[in-house]
């Protein structure tokens, strides 16, 4: 068993769930209220200091009274230690869970992903939006349990609203890179910049 | 002896000699065409590489005139698409089609392209030919680059056999209708139905 399942008892009480131990591998359990706490603790205490988020993930479970649980996999480079800390929703409420990317700006797209495939809200991202569907998507969100393998829509109608959508608005001007060279661009391809879903441009007026 | 001296008055009709001569503009100008096709490679997953091993120089695609790929839709004369299409692509893959020049083909290589293949799901499209029209469908998963090359011959002789002078077969630029779709609505659904191991499946589960 990790040694910090031992500390954060010791620090935190009864925010932390169970811990299991598999394959050398230690998954802990932890109250969404205190998630924030518990992750600062884990990545600044001496001794612990995860400062390496691997991955945000969720898993949504075919048994409808187990919790859907939020994964986050960490280690500590310095004590090449690894941790996986998980957080049990009720799929049937709201999932929501305090966002940890003042702590790892790493968690920024893997928390827009989880958001994205299971419509977990991430409270306090400053950019929480979908990031592998298109903006506009609007079936739900794909990795559900209750999401239909096909999609909710009939094919036609994912055709047409797939066609419908300008290329340009799956990116913004910042991750173009070409915010600062707006001007210099066509006039066509402004205005089609223009257009898109974003229609928040910087640098037009 | 009867059908000698038809054959002769024939020959000198005005008709015979217009007919003769659209042949022969036909035979040179498809001649031109099917030799000299610029491919514009569409590719997004393994088929890619099998088009890659095509085009290197064992199987060598410069054998058939497609010396030059033209990685820019306004320089190309044939869409390669090579590997799956998910619906986000499908309004990019439309623009690059809008923007190549007449006369235009395209070539569906693979089983993800033509219909979707395994990828019976949310996010893929179920054929590209609901996107835009298709020539030349390759099978295999993915094709070996014979099977890339023997749908090239076959887009070849499909030149050969067009007429300048036939409105039927030339390629019309076939836009998007006012709702955004190149097919009925109906017809969209009846080519994406599920078939082969995915009629197993049930669109909720």
């Amino acid at each position: 068993m990790n040694p910090s399942v031992a500390a954060a008892r010791a620090t935190f009480g009864d925010a932390i769930g169970r811990a299991v131990e598999a394959r050398a591998e230690t998954s802990v359990t932890v109250s969404a209220a205190r998630l924030l706490d518990f992750m600062r603790w884990l990545k600044d205490t001496p001794g612990q200091e995860y400062n390496y988020l691997v991955d945000v993930t969720a898993v949504e479970f075919r048994d409808r009274e187990r919790p859907l649980e939020v994964v986050y996999q960490l280690r500590s480079l310095e004590h090449k230690a690894n941790l996986r800390v998980k957080v049990e929703l009720d799929p049937r409420g709201e999932l929501a869970v305090d966002s940890v990317t003042s702590l790892w700006a790493g968690a920024n797209w893997l928390e827009r992903e989880v958001y994205d495939m299971f419509g977990v809200v991430f409270a306090g991202h400053p950019d929480l939006r979908r990031i592998l569907m298109w903006e506009t998507y609007a079936e739900g969100h794909p990795l559900r349990k209750d999401f239909p393998l096909r999609g909710r829509f009939s094919r036609a109608e994912q055709v047409r609203q797939a066609l419908n959508i300008s290329p340009e608005a799956h990116y913004s001007m910042e991750e173009l890179s070409i915010a600062e060279s707006f001007d210099d661009l066509p006039a066509d391809m402004r205005d089609r910049l223009r257009r898109g879903e974003r229609d928040v441009v910087p640098g037009s007026e | 002896m009867k059908h000698v001296i038809e054959t002769k008055e024939v020959s000198g009709s005005p008709n015979f000699q217009l007919t003769t001569f659209q042949k022969l503009v036909d035979w040179a100008v498809n001649q031109s065409r099917a030799n000299s096709l610029w491919p514009m490679p569409f590719g997004t997953a393994c088929c890619a590489i099998e088009f890659m091993a095509t085009a290197a120089s064992r199987f060598d695609l410069a054998r058939f005139g497609m010396e030059r790929q033209a990685f820019s839709p306004r320089q190309a004369d044939v869409l390669i698409c090579a590997g799956r299409l998910p619906f986000k692509l499908a309004p990019v893959i439309r623009r690059i089609y809008d923007q190549m020049p007449q006369p235009k083909w395209v070539i569906s290589m693979g089983a993800c392209a033509s219909t979707g293949g395994i990828f019976d799901n949310y996010a893929m499209v179920q054929g590209i030919d609901t996107i835009v029209p298709v020539d030349v469908y390759v099978p295999g998963c993915p094709p070996r680059p014979e099977g890339l090359l023997y749908g090239i011959l076959l887009l070849h002789k499909k030149i050969k056999g067009e007429s300048l002078f036939d409105a039927v077969p030339r390629r019309d630029e076939q836009p998007l209708d006012e709702r955004g779709l190149r097919l009925p609505p109906a017809e969209i659904d009846e080519i994406s139905e599920p078939f082969g191991n995915s009629v197993h499946q049930f669109r909720s589960s």
